[in-house]
């Protein structure tokens, strides 16, 4: 079916861009987590090296520059795919999949304790997001 | 979580000002950062980065995320009495489970202690990592 003002994209292709928008922003968000907790608490840093020093520190870390330069992959991502999919679709399951992703992955990756009540959380703001987003 | 709220509809506001943007016109974006509303709400968006990074610099990944997903709650309320957008019961039944899921991971603590490493780098068998310390 053709939707005014969309290109249609088959379900493969659709899936395939939302999977890629989510997959660079749980990178981001993971590569960015990773550096901050290597930097360590930047209250203490910018009380001992001052607010320069907390920025120097910041955008020093390769692993942070990482991050960002995954945020957006995954930001030109989302505006590739809500050239070619309906954005009552790519918006909600997008950050649905970011919300899930990330919970998985930060128990992978950064060895946090995903317990029951984190669980939840993810599946709950996951849920209402889509439904926020969906309209 | 604030910021980016209010940064958010503050971008709204500013770009109804502004007009839409075609790819034919792409200098009205350069155009609409002197618009007062975008400006600030581009500088409230820089302070929610900053407050996000300094989060991550003390919380887990799983503590932050879903406490600033509040944030779409305050900007949906934002939406409805400050831009007087509809909320429709689906997006009213998304705030729920989004204030619930916030409750969920803010009674909780906010950061995973891991045990100390042993002498040879390795991480001790049992390490899982509990979680400790309080929301700050």
């Amino acid at each position: 079916m053709m939707h005014a003002g969309y290109i249609y994209a088959g379900p493969i292709e659709t899936w395939a861009t939302i999977l890629t928008v989510a997959a660079t922003a749980v990178a981001g968000d993971v590569l960015t987590a990773g550096a901050m907790r290597r930097i360590g608490d930047l209250d203490l840093v910018r009380a001992k090296a001052g607010l320069g020093g907390a920025v120097r520190a910041v955008t020093s870390s390769p692993m942070f520059l990482l991050g960002v330069l995954c945020m957006a992959v995954s930001f030109f991502s989302l505006l590739f795919t809500l050239s070619n999919v309906e954005v009552s679709l790519a918006a909600p399951a997008s950050a649905s999949l970011t919300f899930l992703g990330n919970a998985f992955a930060a128990k992978i990756f950064l060895k946090e304790n995903v317990n029951r009540r984190r669980w939840l959380a993810a599946l709950f703001v996951c849920a209402g997001v889509f439904f926020l987003l969906a309209k | 979580m604030l910021t980016a709220s209010v940064g958010d509809t503050l971008l709204s506001h500013g770009m109804t000002q502004v007009g839409p943007v075609t790819m034919a016109h792409l200098g009205m974006l350069l155009a609409a950062l002197r618009n007062p509303w975008v400006a600030t709400g581009i500088l409230c968006l820089l302070g929610f980065f900053a407050s996000y990074l300094t989060a991550l610099s003390w919380a887990d990944l799983t503590f932050v995320l879903p406490s600033t997903a509040f944030g779409y709650v305050v900007v949906a309320l934002l939406s409805r009495f400050w831009l007087h957008e509809t909320i429709t019961i689906y997006r009213w039944v998304g705030i729920l489970l989004i204030v619930c899921g916030v409750g969920f991971v803010a009674n909780g603590p906010s950061l995973t202690e891991h045990k100390p490493q042993l002498a040879s780098g390795e991480a001790a068998p049992e390490d899982e990592g509990v979680v400790t310390g309080g929301a700050r």
